[in-house]
């Protein structure tokens, strides 16, 4: 009885999934969107599975990983040491609070352009304008961990004998990253979804993003549909990965 | 010993009212050079907090004898929680002097528990490296921090896993983690905030016995602020009644029953009136 209750908990999830493909399949078979736009399921996983083994899609992949990975790797060298600076005087938080925050809240779309111009049409401005996205999620969770520290534990080691910076490294960094772990997350994401559009948009010849828009243009829809599932795992493992490292190394979070 | 505590419990006032500083220099100024006890471990002189408008000690005087245990009792308000965190260190004073054996805060070894301890230990660190921490800042080989350690979790009669992460145990098994953390520096004075108030009884008798016995083993200046008059009493060689502020000394009052105490040590005539002497006296100063 109760191996069967976990079975049934375990297998929970996979429902949604097998409800989401029937539907697919139902709608594909009834013909309630035209076929060319909406092929079958079978159609779009053939796609996936053919482009990996043949290694366009698989290449595709793995030039948005590569980009996503170095803007994010830019954007924390670049955030987490200001994200501590910021957080750790209260004089300069406030002063740089509003330009940050109004930064964080302009669409990283937005600045396309003036990135164009700054980095020209190649690879520059895609990694540059992920990182800058990333980098300002990752920023503001940093300063915030940092600020919110829990007052009681710097003094307990202060009163322990712990100096200014001692406090810092022994206690308000260990403090900060929880919230630190949560902006690299949305860091992570964002840089995703920038890469993927610079990829459609900026001169590209690779990319998830240039492969969907390709395969739009030229009415390959089990490709696209391919592409976009591709563009979605890609996604969904990057959240993954960072939720069991935060779990490893944050294992005292929320606790 | 009765001249002694008698001497002891009026000198605080004793000070403030009779000596008057030398002429030529303006009142509370020169504060280092007035009399104390002998057996005095630490002096407070003249000291002032303002909190606003508010103020909560005016040129507050006291003498706390040394390897005693104080507890602080007083009305709500009064500043029990704010006295020993200046005492500490970790809360600054507008004007007056604290001195430790005529050295400052930053030159005494000094252990703190607070009330909270969820707030206190550190979540990333198990608890044996929290009760390690504090040996970081003392010049000591690593085979001398292990003996302490050992030494410590020996006397304390540990039966709990410290391999464990503070949020792996219950309350009660954190603040010891706490408790001895605060111990394992050997202080030369010990601050206890309410220490106890969030825990349960069983808890609480087995932390205050675990307490008396490293006391008896080694008696160290101990300042306990408690919300609960029979634990303050129970604990204390002296218990120090505060008036509703600005703060005064109400009474500071010896209680030298043997230890280790137990529950018996509570119905003896000489608990009784010294808990029946405090707690009028706290009446008399919840009522003013």
């Amino acid at each position: 009885m109760n191996n069967s209750e976990q079975l049934i908990g375990r297998l929970q999830p996979l429902v949604g999934v097998f409800l989401l493909i029937v539907f697919w399949e139902l709608a594909f078979e009834m013909r309630l969107i035209d076929p060319v736009l909406l092929p079958s399921p079978a159609q779009s996983f053939q796609a996936f599975w053919q482009g990996l083994q043949e290694g366009t899609l698989w290449g595709d992949l793995q030039r948005t990983i590569v980009r996503t990975s170095i803007s994010f790797a830019i954007a924390l060298v670049i955030a987490v040491p200001l994200g501590i600076l910021l957080g750790s005087s209260d004089k300069v938080y406030r002063t740089l609070e509003f330009p940050i925050d109004f930064f964080r809240s302009t669409p990283a779309s937005a600045m396309f352009p003036l990135f164009l111009i700054l980095f020209g049409s190649g690879e520059g401005t895609k990694i540059a304008v992920a990182a800058f996205g990333a980098a300002l999620a990752i920023l503001f969770s940093t300063a915030y961990g940092v600020m919110n520290a829990r007052k009681q534990r710097q003094l307990a080691a202060r009163v322990m004998g712990a100096s200014r910076l001692q406090v810092l490294t022994d206690v308000t960094l260990w403090e900060s990253l929880p919230q630190t772990f949560v902006g690299m997350r949305s860091g992570v994401s964002l840089a995703l979804v920038i890469v993927i559009v610079a990829e459609m948009f900026i001169g590209s010849t690779d990319g998830l993003g240039q492969r969907i828009l390709k395969s739009q243009m030229v009415f390959d829809m089990p490709d696209m549909y391919a592409s976009i599932f591709a563009a979605g795992a890609l996604g969904y493992m990057l959240n993954l990965l960072f939720i069991v490292a935060e779990r490893r190394f944050v294992h005292w979070g929320g606790k | 010993m009765q001249a002694l505590n008698t001497l002891l419990q009026r000198q605080p006032q004793a000070v403030a009212d009779t000596v008057k500083p030398p002429r030529g220099q303006v009142a509370g100024m020169d504060l280092g050079h007035r009399w104390y006890a002998p057996g005095t471990h630490i002096t407070i002189r003249g000291l002032d907090k303002r909190f606003g408008a508010h103020t909560l000690y005016d040129n507050f005087d006291l003498d706390i004898p040394k390897g005693k245990i104080i507890s602080i009792f007083g009305p709500n308000g009064c500043g029990k929680s704010t006295l020993i965190n200046m005492i500490a260190g970790i809360l600054p004073y507008d004007r007056g002097q604290i001195l430790f054996d005529g050295k400052d805060v930053r030159e005494t070894r000094i252990g703190y528990v607070f009330q909270n301890y969820r707030e206190a230990v550190f979540p990333w660190m198990r608890a044996i490296d929290n009760i390690r921490y504090p040996l970081k800042y003392l010049k000591l080989s690593k085979g001398e921090k292990d003996a302490r350690i050992d030494k410590l979790v020996e006397s304390f009669d540990v039966k709990i896993d410290l391999n464990k992460y503070p949020y792996e145990m219950s309350g009660g098994q954190q603040q010891m983690v706490s408790i001895m953390r605060s111990l394992v520096v050997e202080p030369e004075v010990l601050f206890l905030d309410e220490p106890f108030s969030a825990l349960d009884y069983e808890m609480t008798q087995f932390l205050r016995d675990r307490l008396q016995k490293v006391f008896m083993e080694k008696p160290v200046t101990t300042i306990l602020v408690s919300h609960d008059l029979d634990e303050a009493v129970y604990l204390a060689d002296y218990v120090l009644l505060l008036s509703r502020n600005p703060t005064r000394v109400a009474d500071f009052v010896p209680f030298d029953a043997p230890r280790p105490r137990t529950a018996e040590t509570t119905l003896t005539p000489d608990f009784l009136r010294v808990k029946g002497h405090s707690l009028e006296i706290f009446q008399r100063e919840v009522r003013k």
